[in-house]
């Protein structure tokens, strides 16, 4: 490790004459935002469902998960305003007694860990390895971009399940509880890898030839710091939005998991499990079990899917 | 030309290559296939014969050779949960999966594409930005969601359609059913038809749009106006027409995501096809199914990628001097 690297950002940094929130504030991106309704309504909506699940322990009428406070009793009570509810009960229960709104909280909390989890995972993999390809070229990236096509055949579902089974079949015997959430994590966000990659990659091949880059390299800085400190900042732009909307894929991907029966177990509920659990009611007339959770995901995805599109359109400077 | 097509058939050879190999080495390594098919009774002697006749002590390089011969002759092995040889449960599951794809196929070109074309050329029609509105929150929908609330609205409030099954099945020849020739075959098709390929229909919508807008402003729509064609000729012969090589290339290779996700579609209708079956073998770890069906999805998947790149070249004059020299 050399001492001068520091200074090199450090010089760098103090060039701008003002904070970064200054800039913020005077931004095209924050005019392009607040002129856009249905991205503050989104943004909003984001927010709010995230903050809910994050605090779901201080916001959730319930636990779900205390067995002291659920009671076989209380079971598929209908929502507030039909027949035989409970105005405890906002969303009625599922079969189990269980606040259903609860149940929404404390999934969409599983949920999203899992998606954001994943989306960094992805991002740092397919960040990491775009940048090796460009910045080395040669045989490395050839093998790499060969990789990513041949990923790309295949659609990330039928990878993500693939994954999962496979990672199953070798960690059979080890307790599926704590690690199911984990092996989740990690076979979502390896199908998704390929479209982080392909866009470092590209942007990394224009960045290396630049001025900047050259004469780092003259000072004899050795090449992972140049692409670390001085390549990667320059190449994250797009990679934002390519994050924001694998976040929606992700949300989506990890319930589906769960809705197969693949994903989270059942004693840990994401809100694709809850669907799965309230689909066995649905020919009983029980539609609240499934259908709330079903909804409370397609806000959730649809809102994060509408920042990214605002975000992709206001990002991209041909579009203006 | 000629250097283009065999360059893409040498880069799919290599792509199937390797997922051989992967599947190969899932099937051989990823539990112990003796283990799965002995009682725990067994003598270590009878496993050890069972090894040598099963010939897992080989050389992993023959028993690779092998295993790519037995796949070209459609032997896969068999099934640690059902006993029985792997190609033949998925031959039997495989008619229904095709059937359903092909129905969601049709149902999103022929809803797609006309959507497409009017959002296109209307831009500011209301219809247009509701046709858009509702795309959008299709795409925000997951598949299996969608299916619950077509279950939900249709069969269980309305009894409509069956939620369930394929209804009747024809048997055409010995080994195809078809649910295509029966009432209640034709009944039982829509509800997962429309889930399937829904999100295709988006797709398909979306990207004609984005095409008709880019054709409309181009010189020879201009000149054809300024010859006086009709509007409808303009728009069906002379728009549409440069706006299907896109179209062609991504619905070629939507079809293979079909396939996948007739997977979570099978599962929410109940669907025998080949999807559940791959399902289930994820949930129980039958390798030997899960290998089968990786290699004959990355087949179907690899084959209409050449068959499209192929297509898109023959297509498109513009392209055949440029890629050939790449």
């Amino acid at each position: 490790m050399t001492d001068n690297t520091p200074t090199v950002s450090g010089s760098e940094a103090s060039e701008a004459p003002r904070s970064a929130m200054a800039r913020f504030l005077d931004s095209d991106l924050l005019h392009s935002f607040l002129s856009s309704k249905v991205t503050v309504l989104a943004a909003f909506t984001t927010v709010v469902l995230m903050l809910a699940a994050l605090f779901a322990p201080l916001v959730a009428p319930f636990n779900p998960f205390d067995l002291a406070q659920i009671s076989i009793m209380d079971a598929r009570i209908p929502p507030i305003g039909m027949e035989w509810s409970d105005p405890r009960y906002l969303l009625g229960t599922d079969d189990q007694g269980r606040d259903l709104l609860s149940g929404i909280l404390y999934g969409m909390r599983i949920s999203l860990a899992v998606g954001f989890l994943s989306v960094a995972f992805a991002a740092v993999l397919g960040i990491s390895l775009g940048l090796i390809s460009g910045y080395v070229g040669g045989r490395t990236d050839a093998i790499i971009m060969r990789i990513a096509e041949v990923q790309l055949t295949f659609p990330a579902i039928l990878l993500a399940l693939l994954i999962d089974g496979i990672a199953n079949g070798i960690f059979g015997n080890i307790d599926r509880e704590t690690w199911a959430i984990w092996i989740l994590t990690f076979s979502i966000g390896l199908s998704f890898w390929v479209q982080y990659a392909r866009t470092v990659r590209g942007s990394t091949l224009v960045e290396k030839n630049k001025e900047y880059v050259q004469a780092a390299r003259v000072i004899g800085i050795p090449a992972w710091i140049i692409m670390i400190r001085h390549v990667l900042p320059n190449v994250l732009g797009p990679v934002l939005v390519i994050a924001t909307i694998n976040l929606a894929l992700a949300i989506i991907t990890e319930a589906t998991l769960s809705f197969l029966g693949v994903g989270v177990p059942s004693t840990q509920p994401s809100l694709g499990t809850l669907i799965r659990i309230g689909n066995d009611f649905l020919f009983s007339g029980e539609w609240w079990i499934a259908i709330f959770p079903g909804l409370a995901l397609a806000i959730l995805v649809l809102a994060v899917n509408l920042l990214g599109d605002w975000l992709r359109d206001a990002l991209n400077p041909k579009l203006r | 030309m000629f250097g283009f097509i065999s360059r893409r058939i040498a880069m799919a050879l290599v792509v199937m290559f390797v997922v051989a190999l992967i599947s190969f080495l899932l099937f051989r390594f990823v539990g112990d296939p003796v283990n799965q098919m002995v009682g725990i009774e067994t003598t270590p002697e009878q496993r050890e014969a069972l090894r040598q006749r099963l010939g897992l002590n080989d050389p992993v390089l023959v028993q690779f050779f092998r295993y790519v011969l037995g796949a070209i002759q459609f032997d896969f092995g068999n099934s640690y949960q059902f006993k029985q040889p792997v190609a033949d449960l998925i031959g039997r599951r495989l008619p229904a999966t095709l059937e359903l794809s092909f129905a969601s196929a049709i149902f999103a070109l022929l809803l797609g594409i006309p959507m497409g074309v009017y959002t296109g050329l209307n831009r500011d029609s209301w219809l247009s930005k509701m046709f858009l509105s509702v795309s959008l929150v299709g795409i925000s929908l997951p598949t299996f969601f969608i299916g619950i609330l077509f279950i939900f609205f249709f069969s269980v409030t309305l009894q409509w359609l069956p939620s369930f099954g394929r209804g009747e099945v024809v048997a055409l020849g010995s080994f195809w059913d078809t649910g295509f020739l029966t009432i209640s075959g034709l009944k039982a098709i829509i509800l997962p038809a429309i889930t399937l390929g829904l999100y295709q229909m988006t797709l398909i919508m979306r990207l004609i749009r984005a095409e008709m807008l880019e054709v409309m402003r181009t010189d020879h729509i201009k000149f054809a106006r300024a010859r006086g064609l009709p509007n409808r000729s303009v728009y069906y012969i002379h728009a549409l027409k440069n706006t299907m090589v896109p179209v062609i290339t991504i619905t070629g290779l939507q079809l293979g995501s079909i396939i996948a996700f007739a997977i979570i579609t099978e599962t929410v209708f109940q669907w025998p096809g080949m999807g559940i079956l791959f399902l289930q073998a994820v949930q129980n770890v039958d390798i030997p199914i899960m290998a089968a069906y990786l290699l004959l999805t990355a087949f179907i998947f690899v084959f209409i990628n050449l068959i499209v790149d192929i297509l898109y070249v023959v297509i498109d004059p513009r392209l055949r001097t440029e890629r050939g020299r790449a």
